[in-house]
């Protein structure tokens, strides 16, 4: 791999990223029991609006890809956000509560009270922001610090898990119907799911657009930051916030796939460098392309059986990961 | 006018960092903190940098309390240079250079002509012209020093705070790093406060010492009337002997041994 160096070789990944998005896109509608031709999508899509095609790409495969992509793009703009608040390569969505928080909310619905499924996701929603506050509200001392903030985020989130597993403990009869959410899937996805996620995934993208300078900001430590004229406290609680609220609406529509944010922020990294102003873009559409194709897999590779995509995400990214990781050790 | 400390306390916990400290700067001057180990130095810089609340106190920019202006103000006129910062691998010099503008820009964030033209000047003055596309990261521990001043500079302040700026530099970088000060002291009449731990080099750059002893200030001064042998005596533990330097017009000291 070439050293990245200079604007235009960011932009050229960059594009690189965007055709990869388009392309899993494409990809993701296309396949599955029926293959459909991109050509074949639009033609179903625009035109033949009776068909079997659009039924199949407009109600089930559609709002399917869609929300892959959305979940992609909140979960790795969250961990970019917090990788680069706490300046620490391990901080993800599941570091600040979100996974524990929502998923122990979740489970409580659940398991304890199965008929109001229905409110999972908004139960997932709250759980996340709620684990989040609290972790952030123990790590205050005149100030958090990021390394109190992930201790606490890892003591909170132990605590939590301690209660969804005393829950399956319990229940054991009913961990069968929470076993889907657990590992994070994408099946029997519709359009509701878009509208849930939806929002948050346009405020997030428009927002960090806006932000990037602040975390190359914040980056170069509390003090110089402080020097700059940053408020760093002002400033790392609004990321914390929005990176919450982030992974809170993905977690909150798939399940726990808290590896998203772990890992791609880290591949965008590697591939485009540190600066927020290329990597937030870039995060959005690896994110999406990655979530999108994993899914793509899950639903094709022991067809017709499904397997949550969670499982693919774990599978086949972390060997993609040690493997870009040793490659570009090598080199410096 | 410049920059004032009235009554600062400071407590970690139950324990006493800084203890009712006055502190008054003028402009144009180079002020240099010295004090042993754990005598309070950096959290009084941290303090006067704004970095630090202190539970008693307040500082005073021209007359007027830091609480009061907004930290994007402050960071107009005044550049820190903290002991503690961090570096991704592959920021580049000009890119770290140009976060000194950040004070200074718009809600958008974009460099104008103007902010270019600061940003190359600050490169061009701590001679890292040649260097402008080289990661900092792969910079002699020197130079990467002079990135980092050059990122304060391009804020272009009044005052510039440094903490420690020659520890884990060899001499020949120590000397560097000073004259380069001095020299910015000079030509722009920046006020410089800093904390040094070698008693000759403070006695050769400054125009004042303050001597910080278990939180509170014991002494302060030009150089001359700080370097006694019994200051010395009474504040590190050392026996020692003053001479003169005539080639650099200064004070400078030998110590003997631990008292």
């Amino acid at each position: 791999m070439v050293m990245i160096k200079g604007r235009t070789k960011k932009s050229l990944i960059l594009m690189g990223f965007i055709l990869l998005f388009i392309l899993s896109f494409f990809i993701s509608i296309g396949n599955g029991a029926v293959k459909i031709s991109p050509l074949g999508i639009v033609k179903a899509v625009l035109f033949q609006k009776d068909s079997v095609h659009y039924q199949v790409v407009w109600n089930v495969r559609l709002p399917r890809t869609i929300v892959a992509a959305l979940v992609g793009v909140c979960l790795s703009l969250s961990g970019a956000i917090l990788q680069g608040i706490m300046r620490n390569p391990l901080a993800s969505p599941n570091i600040i509560g979100v996974s524990s928080g929502g998923g122990l909310m979740a489970l409580i619905i659940l398991i304890l009270f199965p008929k109001y499924y229905y409110m999972v996701p908004l139960g997932a929603f709250t759980g996340a922001l709620m684990a989040t506050l609290f972790i952030y509200g123990l790590s205050w001392k005149a100030g958090v610090h990021p390394t109190r903030l992930i201790l606490a985020g890892v003591a909170v989130s132990s605590l939590l898990n301690a209660g969804i597993n005393g829950l399956m403990t319990f229940f054991p009869d009913r961990v069968a119907g929470v076993i889907g959410f657990m590992v994070g899937g994408l099946s029997a996805t519709t359009w509701i799911q878009v509208g849930t996620i939806l929002p948050y995934a346009l405020a997030g993208m428009t927002l960090v657009q806006l932000l990037p300078q602040k975390l190359n900001i914040l980056m170069l430590g509390d003090e110089v930051a402080t020097g700059l004229g940053l408020n760093v406290e002002k400033t790392r609680f609004a990321f914390i916030i929005l990176s919450s609220l982030l992974a809170g609406s993905a977690v909150s529509v798939v399940g726990l796939l808290g590896f998203v944010g772990l890992i791609v922020p880290h591949m965008t990294r590697l591939f485009i460098g540190s600066d927020y102003k290329y990597l937030f873009p870039a995060a959005i559409f690896l994110g999406g392309a990655i979530v999108m194709l994993c899914d793509t897999l899950s639903r094709i590779l022991f067809a017709p059986m499904e397997i949550p995509v969670g499982i693919i995400m774990s599978a086949l990214g972390a060997p993609f990961f040690l493997y870009l990781l040793r490659k570009k050790e090598a080199i410096r | 006018m410049g920059l004032e400390a009235l009554d600062i306390h400071v407590k970690y916990g139950q324990k006493e960092v800084l203890k009712s400290i006055e502190f008054k700067i003028s402009d144009g001057e180079i002020t240099t903190i010295i004090g042993p180990n754990g005598s309070g130095k950096s959290t009084m810089i941290k303090v006067l940098s704004r970095c630090l609340n202190p539970c008693k106190g307040s500082v005073y920019l021209d007359g007027e309390n830091l609480k009061n202006i907004a930290t994007k103000k402050i960071a107009e006129k005044i550049a820190i240079l903290p002991q503690i910062r961090n570096l991704s691998s592959d920021i580049i010099v000009e890119e770290l250079v140009s976060h000194g503008r950040y004070p200074h820009l718009g809600f958008k964030q974009r460099l104008r002509t103007e902010d270019k033209e600061i940003v190359e000047w600050a490169m061009e003055k701590t001679g890292l012209i040649d260097f402008k596309n080289r990661e900092v990261a792969t910079l002699s521990g020197g130079e990467r020093q002079r990135a980092w001043m050059a990122m304060t500079l391009a804020q272009r302040p009044k005052i510039l705070i440094l903490d420690e700026p020659t520890t884990f530099l060899d001499i020949s970088y120590q000397l560097e790093v000073l004259e380069l000060i001095k020299e910015l002291n000079k030509s722009l009449g920046l006020t410089v406060i800093m904390v040094l731990h070698d008693l000759n080099q403070a006695a050769r750059y400054s125009d004042n010492i303050y001597v910080l002893d278990n939180g509170s200030i014991c002494e302060w001064g030009t150089p001359n009337e700080i370097l006694r042998s019994d200051l010395i005596k009474r504040v590190f533990k050392i026996q020692s002997h003053i001479y003169e330097d005539d080639i650099n017009q200064c004070l400078y000291f030998i110590p003997e041994k631990r008292v």
